[in-house]
């Protein structure tokens, strides 16, 4: 997607012009889209939270100055309608997940650490990122995925900034802890797979 | 914090918060890592995680069109049914215009005739 052309359909769209409008979104929805499933989660929830993010883009279009780029502002949005979703929602069995809970499989045939050698890491990884609480996912693939800062993290989850930290770090070690099961009576410094 | 009064723990909440480059390691922290495989080994791992995310961030999954066509409904300007009304209102005016003028023409030729039927039989 070349950013100029998405600026001019931009402009063009601002200026009343509706076939650029759904020009915009034909471009822009798979990447909506794919933000509000990874997190949602849910494919159903994430044609919902995409619907209201398109009806809140045309609203606010006009608004739009242009001082981050179109994808940011779509991302945000994104992120907010998933937010609201997710909060109106208030369930999905990974809600009721413990703060402190890790998940491991304790299968040796599919233990993580062995499979994050000889496997994709990334698919683990989009595993490892399913069985998050919502509140944790939503600030790691904000910040880690999509580069958002914890500021703009922060105002469109509705909490403070530090309190997007703080998701931000326990989310990375709950990732960690998943993908990497750690021997915790290791103590000469030596990692070892977590077998069961 | 002395670096060897530092525990792993402490050192791994650090390198959750600062994998990303957002800050530097205390120099405590940093001193206990250099000294310590399994922060170390922590680290790498916290590192591989990050570069995976970011490699998400390149992965677009495809909703179909029926989500597109759904967007699209929902945002296409309500001026286009106006406008669909107002032709299908206007062809109704012109309608009951020509209605109203073809039952003038009739009953006006009507009363024509029967006026010009009355004359000659009074004549």
């Amino acid at each position: 997607m070349v950013s100029s052309e998405i600026d001019d359909l931009v402009g063009d769209a601002q200026d009343g012009d509706h076939r650029a409008f759904e020009e915009l979104v034909r471009r822009t929805y798979h990447d909506s889209y794919t933000l509000a499933l990874r997190l949602t989660g849910d494919e159903e929830d994430a044609r919902d939270v995409v619907q209201e993010t398109y009806l809140r883009v045309h609203k606010g279009l006009k608004k739009f100055r242009g001082d981050a780029q179109f994808s940011t502002w779509l991302h945000r949005i994104t992120a907010n309608c998933a937010n609201t979703f997710l909060g109106r929602r208030g369930r999905t069995s990974t809600d009721e997940l413990p703060d402190d809970s890790v998940v491991v499989d304790l299968n040796p045939q599919s233990d993580p650490a062995h499979r994050a050698d000889v496997g994709d890491l990334r698919d683990q990884l989009i595993e490892a990122l399913s069985l998050l609480p919502p509140k944790l996912r939503a600030v790691v693939v904000l910040r880690d995925i999509y580069d958002l800062p914890h500021e703009s993290i922060a105002e469109e989850l509705g909490i403070t900034e530090s309190a997007a930290k703080v998701r931000l770090h326990r989310a990375r070690k709950r990732l960690r802890e998943n993908l990497y099961a750690l021997n915790e009576g290791d103590t000469d410094g030596e990692v070892e797979a977590h077998a069961g | 914090m002395p670096a060897d009064l530092m525990r792993c723990d402490d050192v791994s909440v650090l390198l959750a918060e600062t994998v990303d480059s957002s800050g530097p390691l205390p120099p405590t922290a940093a001193t206990h890592l250099s000294k310590c495989l399994r922060c170390q080994a922590e680290q790498v791992q916290y590192r591989r995680i990050l570069r995976t995310m970011k490699s998400l961030r390149g992965v677009v999954l495809s909703p179909g069109d029926e989500l597109l066509e759904d967007v699209l409904d929902l945002v296409r300007p309500p001026a286009t049914v106006h406008k669909l009304h107002r032709s299908d209102r206007r062809k109704a005016y012109i309608g009951g215009i020509a209605a109203a003028a073809t039952a003038g023409a009739a009953g006006a030729i009507v009363i024509v005739t029967r006026v010009a039927t009355g004359r000659r039989l009074a004549s």
